[in-house]
């Protein structure tokens, strides 16, 4: 006698029992601190906090750890959280011209005012397994040349745009008027400019990196050069109703992508080259460079140029680069769809008999003959 | 208003922040003044993935209230995972009380069914959603879609209706079956059984639908038209089944198909385990 | 038809000048088609007869200039004054558009008769039996075996493919059809049927038209009256088997001696 099961609510009890336990791992092991995954894993850490649309090395250690290094789990419980945190306001820009550069590098001229500042970064490693890592306790070398702070660098765009060379940055919103807020309002197609950006922001790194890739690749091309990329601290500044005037608030680390582009322009208006556009939090030139690549194929109808492929498809690329979104709807089909089903296969049912009927019928008056 | 605490932190009654709620409030006001057409609204993240219902919960977040009694189903019944984690998730947030009865629920959020026991006037019954566009898989381009809708201009889904008798004999479209509603709007009205359509139609209870992840609500007032699309001489017809429910012998709801043997054995037992109980 | 006294052009431009950037594709485009005319433009690829075409059929939009349309729903309409839902339906009802790649003007992904159904869908019909009666109908029309209504186009020829656009688009009899080298593309045997189809079908529907075509000899067989463009100005126009065997102007001359005696 078929008994309908109950217990749901148990088997999920317990389910999550299990999951706590295995976050937990083998306890004879140390338990990771926030402060080592944010030191040792500091780049998921920006990772986190870029694609979760938050800025709180903390928490977004504290996600990493809970969601046992599963980067995208961690931008989902890090955006989670975001949604309950009130909001006071929008900051003043940031302004990056101004940052305390650690890295800061072009492309496109093999010497620039401030020079190639190289910083930390895997670049120039090998790729090679260091096993002396495996071991812990090794104090590595202090750095033997200075750090080398720089301050203030001159953009190489700015450099290039007060030449006509390059286009002045894109339209964004005008002076004073609110920023749009893609964390509060729906996409609405074709997208602002800076909905634009905010989307590919935080959206998925290796969808991005492979839509930017295909640009390369030749789907789509636009014969991108690295204007500058830089990464250092920024002052985020915010102006309170009551005192009238900006105080700073924190400091923050990014990276930032200047992309130099195909030109525009013909025999009668004069060719300038054309901007893509990256920013990513803490350190993270692959994204910021990905972002860039991207944000400067979706401009293709605004530069008259034809749009043909999916780099250049704003709609594909940004209904689609949302990783949390992503996630949960691919994954959403480990959920119960047995009605559906259920539907279906009395549907499929039904055609089969008929099929079945006919060729009996068919049979029938073939063997009458 | 009072705060409840989660596991130490603190949040807003029923999570969202006020602001939010207001926003989703004036959507749904706009979605029942314009019968299925869907609005576009500023989805939050939410504790629970994408996929997995946060339309439905943002809806419910928003128009909750703790005098609420509160319904949770998916499939039809109570005691499936996903209807189980929104139950408690509510019963925690909004401190409000929680029933398997269709009867005693002010409130009914509900996934892939329309409970068996008819609605009332006065009870709001919350669809989870996850492609609110009925013309989505008939044209990808949102832009398109829209002006389809805004210009009545149907005659590709009444297409993709030939092409599906023409094909099978038959329209075969047997979940999320479109339908018209107020005679202006197609509309889905999410991935329920064809089965469940005509209790959308002209139902004393209010509807609404929400879709999270592609942030759109929409909904259908009480008493209003809901037609399934058909042609003259194809009707729009419902599933049935020659057997009857194992457990209490109803011959009207839907059925669930369950396998109880290593040989293959069938049983059908009613989907609606409110419906069904209350039978027995 | 519109009553006994036809004295209204159904089809009028004045002034029609299309850029693209700085290039002029047309310029100054004045012309008249009445009811029952078929209107050829010719000229060589770059003369500016597409893109004066498209501005026609509302499918691009001129920087100067008026069209005006007669229709049977509104009475005489700026076609790029109308609001783009009146745009749009009359160019699903009144209108027809016969592209050069027919599958430009069909859903490859679904059947002949769902192509030829969809019009009379679009505004209504909901009895299936009738619905695919016309389509059955319409393809014997444009001699296409009426076995072939379930198949999709993808599985047909390209000739084929040309009849079921025509088709598709005549179901819904139009008053004014465009067509835009509607053989080009075809085998020459293929072309000499389908242009047959369409002569027979124009004359039996009493249908309005303008034909765009480099190809003379289309012209001659279907065409009433013949507007020559080179640079995007009509430097020629008149009847037909006039301005091709007695031509005027010197590109007109250089057009008709250069085809090729067969």
């Amino acid at each position: 006698m078929y008994v309908a099961v109950k217990g749901g609510e148990t088997a999920i009890a317990h389910s999550l029992d299990l999951i706590a336990d295995k976050r937990r791992g083998d306890r004879a092991v140390a338990e990771l601190s926030l402060e080592q995954i944010d030191q040792q894993l500091g780049l998921a850490v920006d990772r986190v906090m870029t694609e979760g649309s938050c800025y709180d090395r903390a928490l977004a250690a504290l996600a990493i750890k809970q969601a046992r290094g599963d980067l995208v789990e961690a931008i989902f419980l890090l955006r989670a959280y975001r949604t309950t945190l009130p909001r006071f306001g929008d900051s003043v820009p940031l302004d990056t011209t101004s940052m305390i550069v650690e890295r800061r590098i072009s492309g496109t001229f093999k010497d620039i005012p401030g020079g190639q500042v190289l910083g930390p970064t895997y670049d120039y490693t090998h790729r090679l397994l260091d096993f002396s890592l495996a071991a812990s306790g090794e104090r590595p070398q202090a750095p033997t040349a200075p750090g080398g702070s720089a301050q203030s660098l001159p953009r190489v765009g700015d450099i290039l745009e007060r030449d006509g060379l390059l286009e002045p940055p894109p339209q964004g919103s005008s002076e004073g008027e609110k920023a749009e807020d893609l964390t509060r309002q729906p996409l609405t197609l074709p997208a602002s400019r800076p909905l634009r950006l905010q989307n590919l922001a935080r959206g998925d790194e290796g969808f991005l990196l492979a839509l930017g890739y295909s640009t390369q690749r030749g789907y789509g091309n636009n014969h991108p050069f690295v204007g500058e990329i830089r990464f250092g601290g920024v002052p985020v500044s915010f102006v309170p109703e009551e005192l009238g005037f900006a105080i700073e608030i924190a400091d923050i680390d990014v990276t930032e992508c200047d992309m130099v582009n195909q030109f525009a322009g013909s025999h009668d208006v004069p060719p300038q080259f054309t901007r893509g556009y990256g920013l990513a939090f803490g350190h993270a030139e692959r994204k910021a460079m990905a972002m860039a690549l991207v944000d400067r194929a979706l401009r293709a109808e605004e530069l008259s140029e034809s749009a043909s492929s999916p780099a250049q498809d704003e709609e594909f690329v940004l209904a689609h680069s949302d990783n949390v979104e992503a996630s949960g709807f691919v994954q959403h089909l480990k959920l119960p769809h047995y009605v559906d089903f259920q539907s279906e296969l009395v549907t499929v049912r039904a055609l089969r008999e008929e099929v079945e009927q006919r060729n009996r019928r068919a049979a029938l008056d073939q063997a009458a003959e | 208003m009072p705060d409840s605490n989660i596991e130490g932190g603190a949040y807003n009654y029923a999570y969202l922040d006020e602001q939010t709620k207001r926003m989703i409030r004036r959507a749904i006001l706009k979605a029942v003044a314009v019968p299925g057409y869907q609005v576009p609204f500023g989805g939050r993240e939410m504790p629970l993935p994408y996929g997995w219902g946060t339309g439905g919960i943002q809806v419910t977040a928003a128009i909750i209230g703790r005098d609420d009694i509160l319904k949770v189903i998916d499939q039809g019944a109570d005691d499936t995972t996903n209807a189980v984690s929104i139950r408690r998730f509510f019963a925690k947030v909004a401190d409000v009380a929680t029933t398997t009865s269709t009867e005693e629920a002010t409130i009914i959020q509900t996934r892939h069914r329309v409970p068996e026991t008819p609605l009332r006037e006065g009870q709001i019954i919350v669809f989870q959603v996850p492609i609110p566009e009925p013309l989505r898989m008939l044209e990808p381009r949102e832009t398109e879609t829209r002006t389809l809708h805004a210009l009545s201009e149907y005659g590709v889904m009444q297409v993709s209706l030939y092409e599906s008798i023409a094909r099978f004999g038959r329209i075969a479209k047997t979940y999320n079956y479109p339908v018209m509603v107020n005679d202006r709007y197609i509309m889905s009205p999410s991935p329920i059984p064809k089965f469940d359509n005509p209790k959308l139609d002209r139902s004393p209870a209010l509807q609404l639908y929400g879709a999270g992840r592609e942030k759109r609500i929409y909904a259908v007032p009480p008493y209003t038209p809901v037609k399934s699309l058909d042609f003259d001489d194809h009707p729009f017809e419902v599933e049935s089944w020659t057997e009857c429910c194992a457990l209490c012998g109803s011959r009207e709801s839907f059925l669930d198909e369950m396998i109880v043997d290593d040989a293959g054995k069938r049983m059908f037992i009613c989907s609606d385990t409110d419906w069904c109980e209350r039978r027995r | 038809m519109s009553g006994a006294l036809l004295s209204a052009p159904i089809l009028s431009s004045r002034g029609l000048t299309k850029r693209f950037g700085g290039r002029i594709a047309c310029r100054d485009i004045d012309f008249d088609l009445w009811p029952g005319e078929v209107l050829g433009v010719v000229g060589e690829s770059g003369s500016g007869k597409t893109t004066l075409l498209n501005c026609l059929a509302g499918r691009m939009t001129p920087e100067a200039g008026t069209i005006t349309y007669d229709s049977a729903a509104y009475g005489p309409v700026d076609v790029h004054g109308l609001s783009e839902a009146r745009r749009r339906l009359l160019s699903r009802t009144e209108w027809g558009f016969v592209n050069q790649d027919a599958r430009d003007g069909l859903r490859m992904g679904v059947s002949a008769g769902a192509n030829i159904g969809e019009r009379l869908m679009a505004v209504g019909a909901r009895h299936y039996g009738d619905i695919r009666r016309t389509a059955a109908d319409w393809l014997d029309r444009v001699e296409i075996e009426q076995d072939r209504l379930d198949d999709r186009p993808t599985t047909y020829s390209g000739g084929m493919r040309q009849r079921l656009q025509i088709a598709r688009n005549l179901v819904s009899k139009p008053r004014l059809v465009f067509m835009d080298e509607p053989t080009g593309g075809l085998d020459v045997s293929v072309q000499a049927r389908i242009l047959d189809l369409l002569r027979g079908l124009v004359g039996t529907l009493n249908l309005s038209a303008v034909l765009v075509t480099h190809d003379l000899g289309v012209a001659r067989l279907l065409t009433h009256r013949l507007m020559v463009m080179q640079g995007g100005r009509v430097v020629e126009d008149g009847l037909t088997d006039q301005v091709l065997d007695d031509p005027q102007h010197a590109y007109t001359q250089m057009l008709v001696a250069s085809i090729l005696p067969v």
